[in-house]
């Protein structure tokens, strides 16, 4: 930038880029030159081909996700350390991949971004360390940690080094679960080995169209199975999002992405040492949400959207979904009551009847857990007909996968506040954070139903045919069951409460829970039903 | 649902109970001598029901309502001190259901009965069993009901008192050749209209012969088959014709007074949507001239109560006279607001006998000027087809002069049963341009979630020019919105320094959003944002206000910030009272309301003037890069309607070939004795339907591919 004068006005001296000492120096000349070349990442022809898939490059990646001019890297100038098969004539500083920290929203984050510019984002050796002291240095911080996947996988020509690097960065992962807050957001191919580390992590976001992931590709398939599908049908984001379960969410291109991955990181505590950040609240503690008073239909074959509940209730009605469009008949997302983040789960009635599933359970258990790790006090809603019956679901072993929500909620030590909306019947009304499972506030609506089945049911038993007045029969056990007071009289149920008051009740409740503390026995780590 | 409703009945049943009691203590007891009836049932629903009872409670009467059992949590039955239930959700076996009201009014021994507006308020035979059941209609009486009933007898009753008709056959048209030469004495252009008719059905306008025979053999088709009487009335077609009316009240000693006009000339498939009183068109002459007839009118049909005489007029301020409404109108608020009278008492005092409390000199030094928008559920993209549902949010603006008559609270479910009006909003002013004003942001601080409705086309039409001019004929809305998407609240209408108010505004909530996220307190700095509208990138910069210009600004809870957009600078600040769904803001120094639709991580879909925009927001670096972004694509896993789980088909709801929308019923699965509703997710034609409707379905099976 020139020096000079504007209309009289002297204007001040630009910062010049080499002062005396380092001018002239060709060490530093060198450096510099380096880290030139380092931005350049794998040269202009290769960025255009990124830029015409859709795709952005690693480093404008990082600018988007980190606060404007907050990314500082790390390793900028790594190469590879491979001489077979010409590599040594191949070198671009970085290997591959962008490593450094930054903030988002003012807090520190740790992010890694591979750059499929460079011998397309495969991992190497030096790629992989650079991963791992990243994630050291997070955990030692107490920071998340981001990994923007889309690398074309191992780098063959490295051989066993690079296996090895796959699996130091597993280790990683697996030491800092529940240590710092793990996303993974896959913008390009992950594939092979490459797909665990994103596994490993606590939530995975894919973008659609541009990304995938798989552990052997359509080639392979065909080869095996005989089966013909495209890389999108087998591991694009629809599939993941809505069939595997492997991916957490999907946004339609980067930007929508990495947006998202900000408003994800805004709920989360930086480590498990710490709570979440608490935002200032604009909207009322104290309001009332009329609209919850007539969202339960007279008719109880009728679904209504517990989505809409969730809304109502929480703060400006935000609510960021996990896993939205998978097992759908439980809703998982993260919210803020009076400013303070809570994790909701709730039983969908509009789908499935709400019924819990192998999918939902598991879908759940995990989704419970990660708060539980972190400090978020968990917000259950309640409208569970039962589980799922079938063989489908006995065959694929609901019972095992069932266990896993149950476990989970009950190992869970965080404030634990649920609302019993409509129905809690039988196994599942244990299961959704009950008041057995030391859930803390335990309330239900006037139109809560605790009972070990429905009424039909229950009466075909209970009387056996016997006695011909089947609607009386119903009637004397709906009559019993079909509101919450008989839990009520026994202490399950620490209030009923008129649906218009459900946040004002929970914003007062949480705040009282803010410092909970529950204690669990000693012991290495539990056995969770895997 | 059974046992709800046992619950319902039962409720109902101790209502009732307790009210016969009541109702003893009530007929043993004489009234208080100032209190005019002893109890008021309301025959009617929604906010006309509740706005009688006001003036009831007012009165101090006890008041019953009666509602349906698709209304029994609806806000007038709850409203009044008593309730019952009348019958099923559907009209005809509830608000229609004579023999189920008479036994309410005999039950709750309610002594007068008010029947607003529609359901049986001009009905013969209900005045008959009211009074049957010893109990005073608050209304007209039954022969000047009837009289003014008949278009064609209103038409000649009113040409006997002097009242000005409109040039035209006075009498029913025998046939086609008849119509011809009625039509060449009077002069193209002619209206042929059904005598029965109403609602637009049965009437055709014709500019020359071969246009009127064609005319009058559909409209005399039409009118068969709508209201099974083909009887055809022609007369002479009014040119930019306004609709203006006057308020009548008559007592039963023979005293009538007439109230300054209305106009309700903006009106849709003739359906008033926009009031006005006085009319921009009236002059005190022409006010006189109008009241004088419509009076003249009221004396020669022997009317008491409350009634409406509307006329047609044309610019050069001919008037000419339409039809007699012997009931409360709708529209009847804005004739309250500028004159200060009750007409609801005025209602229950003439029932009761007394003579008319006010003068009509009182009534001609009226002040001021209002203004009423009718909002409905409806959605104005789709012609305006009812949109059903439940009001998710619901806030109804409030202030000094603005009046909000509804019978719905947040919660309150617009059903497929009834009108789907949600309220009537009233504003006032010194004179029209205030009055307009506070129209505006009335409109713009209406929360309304859950359902499509008209605020925003309405909003719209307040910033046309012709209207705030005065410049407004019955075709206003058919020439200004001639399509169903030009009246899409996408597609309405932004001026350029609108776009910069929701652009600083969107700068503004980003500013905040960024803020909090950080932790919250005020901007220190600056901060870029690159905001894309409607594809044109636009760089705002937010930084606080200097001193000199934060001082300038209103007070309020906001931090004064200045928004940098391209070509001005903006200053703004959130004047307090925000929500998720509105933000109070002053942006210049004026005072604005716009509503927050949605918000994502990056998109913000904003109302602002009724225009609804979606902006996406961007730090510069990203708004960069968003050249390279592909265009949104559809997903394909949303085109195939998939069983949920196992269970049976109980229903399906399309067919190959049809369109399907978002959100759209296809099929219905039953499994646990659960219905799930299947929806379409995105939009599309059937290109294959793969089960039956009873077939047991497996988890996954397809039922429909969208195309």
């Amino acid at each position: 930038m020139a020096t000079g004068t504007v209309a009289g006005r002297r204007l001040p001296i630009p910062e010049v880029d080499v002062l005396p000492p380092y001018a002239s120096n060709t060490k530093w000349e060198r450096i510099q030159a380096a880290k030139e070349a380092a931005l350049q990442g794998g040269g202009p022809e290769r960025v255009a081909k990124q830029h015409d898939k859709g795709k952005l490059t690693a480093r404008e990646r990082l600018q988007v996700l980190f606060d404007p001019g907050s990314f500082r890297e790390a390793g900028a100038l790594v190469q590879h350390r491979c001489s077979d098969f010409g590599m040594d004539r191949q070198q671009y500083y970085g290997d591959g991949v962008v490593t450094g920290s930054g903030t988002v929203y003012g807090r520190p984050v740790f992010a890694f971004s591979q750059d499929f510019t460079v011998f397309g984002g495969s991992l190497s050796e030096s790629h992989a360390a650079k991963i791992c002291r990243l994630m050291d240095r997070a955990v030692e911080a107490g920071a998340p940690i981001v990994g923007l996947n889309d690398s074309g996988g191992a780098r063959i020509q490295e051989g066993v080094m690079s296996l090895a690097g796959y699996a130091e960065v597993f280790l990683r992962n697996v030491n800092a679960s529940g240590v710092v807050p793990q996303l993974s957001l896959v913008m390009g191919p992950c594939a092979g080995g490459a797909v665990y580390s994103p596994a490993l992590t606590d939530f995975t976001f894919m973008v659609r169209h541009t990304s995938y992931m798989f552990l052997t590709g359509p080639e392979v398939v065909k080869s095996v199975t005989m089966e013909e599908v495209t890389q999108e049908q087998l591991g694009g984001a629809a599939t993941h999002t809505t069939k595997s379960g492997v991916a957490h969410g999907a946004f339609d291109n980067e930007l929508d992405a990495l947006a998202g991955m900000r408003e994800l990181l805004a709920f989360l505590p930086p480590s498990n040492r710490e709570q979440a950040p608490r935002v200032p609240a604009t909207d009322p503690a104290d309001r009332s949400c009329p609209f919850l008073d007539y969202v339960v239909p007279t008719n109880d074959l009728e679904p209504y959207s517990m989505l809409g509940v969730v809304q109502q209730v929480v703060d400006d009605g935000q609510v960021f979904e996990i896993a939205q469009d998978y097992a759908k008949n439980i809703i998982t997302g993260f919210a803020r009551l009076n400013g303070r983040t809570v994790g909701v789960v709730a039983n969908q009635p509009a789908v499935l009847a709400g019924c819990l599933d192998i999918d939902a359970s598991v879908k759940g258990a995990r989704f419970v857990r990660f708060c539980d790790a972190f400090n978020i006090p968990l917000l259950t809603f309640v409208d569970v007909p039962g589980f799922l019956p079938g063989t489908a679901q006995e065959y694929g072993g609901v019972i095992r996968h069932g266990a896993k929500l149950l476990y989970a909620y009950a190992e869970a030590t965080v404030p634990k506040l649920t609302v019993i909306t409509r129905k809690a019947y039988g196994g599942a009304y244990d299961v959704m954070s009950s008041k057995h499972l030391r859930g803390d506030i335990n309330l239900a609506w006037p139109t809560g139903e605790i009972a070990v089945m429905g009424s039909k049911g229950a009466v075909e038993i209970l009387f056996r045919g016997k006695g011909n007045d089947i609607a009386k029969q119903e009637a004397e056990y709906e009559e019993k069951f079909n509101n919450p007071f008989q839990a009520a009289k026994v202490g399950y149920i620490d209030d009923v409460i008129l649906p218009r008051w459900t946040r004002q009740r929970l914003c007062a409740e949480l705040e009282t829970l803010a410092h909970k503390r529950a204690w669990r026995p000693e012991r290495k780590h539990g056995n969770i039903p895997l | 649902m059974r046992r709800r409703l046992l619950i319902a009945v039962r409720s109902c049943a101790a209502r009732s109970l307790s009210t016969t009691a009541a109702a003893a203590a009530a007929a043993s007891t004489p009234a208080p001598r100032d209190r005019l009836f002893n109890k008021v049932l309301v025959a009617n629903r929604g906010e006309i029901a509740v706005r009688v009872m006001r003036t009831c409670k007012r009165l101090g009467i006890p008041t019953v309502a009666i509602f349906s059992e698709a209304d029994a949590a609806a806000v007038h039955a709850r409203f009044a001190d008593e309730a019952v239930c009348v019958g099923p959700a559907p009209s005809t076996a509830s608000y229609l259901n004579i023999p189920a009201i008479v036994e309410a009014i005999r039950k709750t021994g309610a002594d007068a009965v008010h029947p607003g507006y529609g359901f049986l308020s001009e009905n013969a035979a209900f005045v008959e069993a009211v009074e049957e059941a010893g109990a005073t209609f608050v209304g007209p009486p039954t022969f000047a009901v009837e009289k003014m009933g008949d278009k064609v007898a209103s038409k000649k009753f009113a040409a006997a008192a002097t009242v000005n008709t409109i040039p035209g056959w006075a009498g029913v048209v025998k046939d086609a050749d008849h119509a011809v030469s009625v039509a060449e004495d009077i002069g193209f252009p002619v209206m042929v209209k059904a005598s029965a008719g109403g609602g637009g059905k049965g009437m055709r306008i014709a500019w020359n012969e071969r246009e009127l025979r064609q005319a009058f053999e559909l409209c005399t088709q039409e009118a068969a088959a709508a209201f099974g009487d083909s009887r055809m009335l022609i007369e002479k077609f009014i040119e930019q014709p306004r609709h203006i009316e006057i308020q009548v009240l008559g007592d039963k000693h023979g005293s009538v007074v007439y109230f300054p006009e209305r106009e309700c000339s903006i009106q849709r498939r003739n359906q008033k949507v926009i009031e006005e009183a006085p009319s921009p068109l009236v002059t005190p002459e022409m006010r006189r001239a109008m009241g004088e007839q419509a009076v003249a009118l009221c004396k020669a049909v022997g009317y008491h109560s409350a009634g409406t005489v509307e006329f047609l007029a044309n610019p050069q301020r001919q008037f000419f006279f339409l039809e007699m409404n012997t009931r409360l109108q709708v529209e009847h608020p804005i004739t309250e607001a500028i004159t200060g009278q009750d007409l609801v008492e005025h209602m229950l005092r003439i029932a009761a006998g007394q003579p008319l409390a006010v003068t009509q000199d009182q009534l001609l030094h009226f002040t001021g000027h209002a203004m009423e928008c009718r909002v409905y559920a409806e959605d104005p993209a789709r012609g305006f087809l009812p949109s059903i549902g439940r009001l998710l949010r619901y806030v109804e603006p409030s202030g000094p002069n603005v009046r909000c008559d509804s019978g719905v609270q947040e919660g309150s479910e617009i059903s497929m049963h009834y009108d789907p009006m949600i309220s009537k909003l009233v504003t006032k002013g010194v004179d029209r341009p205030s009055t307009l004003a506070a129209m505006r942001r009335a409109l713009d601080s209406y929360v309304i979630r859950g359902v499509q409705h008209n605020a925003p086309l309405l909003r719209s039409v307040l910033d046309i020019p012709a209207f705030e001019e005065g410049q407004i004929s019955t075709a206003f809305l058919a020439e200004h919105f001639p399509t169903p998407e030009s009246s899409a609240p996408d597609r309405l209408p932004l001026s350029a320094g609108q776009q910069d108010q929701l652009m600083a505004l969107a700068a503004m909530l980003w500013a905040a959003h960024e803020q909090r996220l950080s932790g919250g307190g005020d901007l220190q700095g600056e901060i870029d944002v690159v905001l894309t509208l409607e594809g044109q990138q636009v760089l705002a910069t937010v930084r606080p206000a200097s001193p000199e210009l934060a001082a300038a600004a209103a007070p309020g809870v906001g931090q004064a910030l200045e928004v940098q957009l391209p070509h001005r600078i903006l200053l703004v600040r959130d004047t307090g009272g925000s929500s998720a769904q509105l933000v109070n803001a002053e942006v210049d120094g004026e005072r604005l309301a716009l509503q927050v639709l949605s918000r994502g991580p990056r998109h913000l879909r904003l109302q602002h003037c009724g225009a609804q925009r979606s902006i996406t927001l961007d730090a510069p670096l990203a708004a960069e890069l968003t050249r390279y972004m592909p265009a949104p694509t559809t997903e394909d896993f949303s085109k195939v309607i998939q069983s949920p789980m196992p269970g049976t088909l109980v229903h399906l709801a399309v067919e190959v070939g049809q369109e399907v929308n978002p959100g759209d019923e296809v099929a219905v699965v039953e499994a646990m004795k659960m219905r799930n509703v299947l929806r379409a997710e995105v939009a599309g034609v059937v290109a294959a339907v793969e089960a039956c409707q009873g077939d047991v379905l497996g988890a996954d099976q397809v039922i429909v591919r969208l195309q």
